[in-house]
């Protein structure tokens, strides 16, 4: 988390190995493999739901397995749409799509620029228990300005903050977290200020 | 349809407005009803002459635009390639192609070959021109899911910059479609023995007026025609080969066999 301007993107595209507008690129190692969801779908309108998920194997040279596409699509809650097209799907339907499609990857780490910002509040929510759920067992670096929205799912609550990287300290170790709870809201307040510093 | 009816019913009513104000002879300005009278009269010859310029003009499309496309992605693969090569065609263009056609049928003869020759140069430059702008206008953030998945540069430009640029390419096609009949009746006028050019040559010299602008008509209609083909080419978001369904009756195996974080994130919450 961070406040604008902070360089929270910068940091996960130089970590992804993606140009970045302030011109690092490749500053680090990066695995071989590394899943990528932005706030943006980036769907291809003239490829179903399921080839727009096999599309990052298909990209990286591989052939991709349509089973796992299945699955990853019924873990999504998107069963039955392998055969939709993009324009057909709501915004919260499509982030899902992106989301499987980060998964097909199979990479040890995901990088989740901003993923559900542009949804509204209602299906905001719902994403991030379908998220919650489907990146168990990743390891996941996501960006974000939603101080609920980092309560809510975050393991560990990083703050960048002129350049450096502080530690938010966390109520509980809840997969996740109950905002209306005393101990959670009353961290919310401590997170909203920690980030507008 | 009816688009394109009304603009030609109206361009007809003009004409025959224009020809019984005028009261120019019929061998200067036919009445429209004259040259549909001489269309069925000749219709046998025009049909002969129509199809030999009717397959002058797919070739050259056909070629031209599979010429243009491979140009389009080398270009867009090989950036110093690009960057000799800009110069070049635009100083292409600045020639007029048509000045090229003697020369061509010095070349090609005076078969088919140099009237396809002229609708290949004149169909290039546009198809080129409208996918490589195309190819260039993909949005960077879906060059990221590229980067991401390490792919190499032709296929990002096959699996996203090529679907991307489909809009260009159909843009480029159809400027081509309406330069293309174009090209091979001008080929047709400098040498030929066969064709629709070459009919209203003979025509014009027989102050055959009526066969004359019957012979414009079938090649306006093949203007029309091409550009309605191009149109049916469905816009970005069509169906498409990468497309193709798969089988919902993979779903209970995919449980069972998909591997990894597949069968981890299907786990319910």
């Amino acid at each position: 988390m961070g406040a604008s301007g902070a360089g929270k993107t910068t940091l996960l595209r130089t970590l992804s190995d993606l140009p970045t507008a302030a011109g690092f690129s490749g500053c680090v190692t990066r695995p071989d493999r590394i899943g990528w969801m932005a706030q943006t779908d980036l769907l291809q309108p003239h490829l179903t739901v399921a080839a727009n998920v096999a599309l990052i194997d298909r990209l990286a040279g591989r052939r991709a397995d349509p089973a796992r596409i299945l699955s990853l699509l019924e873990a999504t809650g998107l069963d039955g749409f392998a055969n939709r097209r993009p324009a057909t799907l709501s915004g919260g339907q499509r982030q899902r799509v992106a989301l499987a499609r980060a998964l097909m990857q199979a990479a040890p780490v995901l990088a989740l620029d901003e993923p559900f910002s542009a949804l509204d509040p209602a299906t905001r929510a719902r994403m991030q228990e379908t998220a919650r759920r489907a990146l168990a067992g990743c390891s996941v670096l996501m960006v974000t300005h939603d101080p609920a929205e980092a309560l809510r799912i975050a393991d560990r609550i990083l703050i960048l903050s002129g350049g450096k990287v502080t530690e938010f300290p966390l109520p509980d170790a809840a997969p996740l977290r109950d905002l209306t709870e005393a101990g959670t809201l009353a961290a919310l307040g401590r997170l909203n200020l920690a980030v507008q510093q | 349809m009816m688009r394109v009816l009304m603009p030609l019913a109206l361009m007809v009513a003009l004409w025959q407005a224009a020809v019984l104000l005028s009261q120019l002879p019929p061998f200067i300005l036919p009445a429209p009803g004259a040259v549909l009278v001489e269309a069925w009269t000749s219709r046998a010859l025009l049909a002969t002459h129509g199809l030999v310029t009717l397959a002058e003009v797919l070739a050259g499309l056909a070629i031209g635009t599979a010429f243009g496309a491979a140009t389009a992605i080398a270009l867009h693969l090989a950036p110093p390639l690009r960057r000799i090569a800009d110069p070049l065609l635009a100083a292409s263009q600045a020639l007029p192609v048509f000045v090229l056609a003697p020369v061509l049928t010095i070349w090609l003869g005076y078969g088919m070959g140099p009237k396809i020759a002229m609708t290949v140069l004149l169909v290039f430059f546009p198809v080129l021109s409208g996918l490589v702008d195309a190819m260039d206008a993909v949005p960077d953030a879906h060059l990221d899911l590229a980067r991401i998945a390490r792919a190499s540069r032709l296929r990002t430009v096959l699996l996203l910059g090529l679907p991307h640029a489909a809009g260009g390419l159909r843009s480029g096609l159809r400027i081509a479609a309406t330069y293309a009949p174009t090209g091979a009746v001008i080929g047709e006028w400098i040498g030929a023995s066969k064709g629709l050019g070459y009919l209203m040559l003979m025509a014009n010299a027989r102050s055959r007026a009526e066969l004359m602008f019957a012979a414009l008509a079938v090649i306006v209609a093949f203007t029309l025609a091409l550009r309605g083909a191009v149109g049916l080419w469905p816009a970005p978001g069509g169906q498409s080969p990468e497309s193709r369904p798969i089988r919902a009756g993979t779903s209970a195996k995919s449980r069972a066999t998909a591997s990894g974080r597949a069968d981890s994130s299907a786990a319910p919450p």
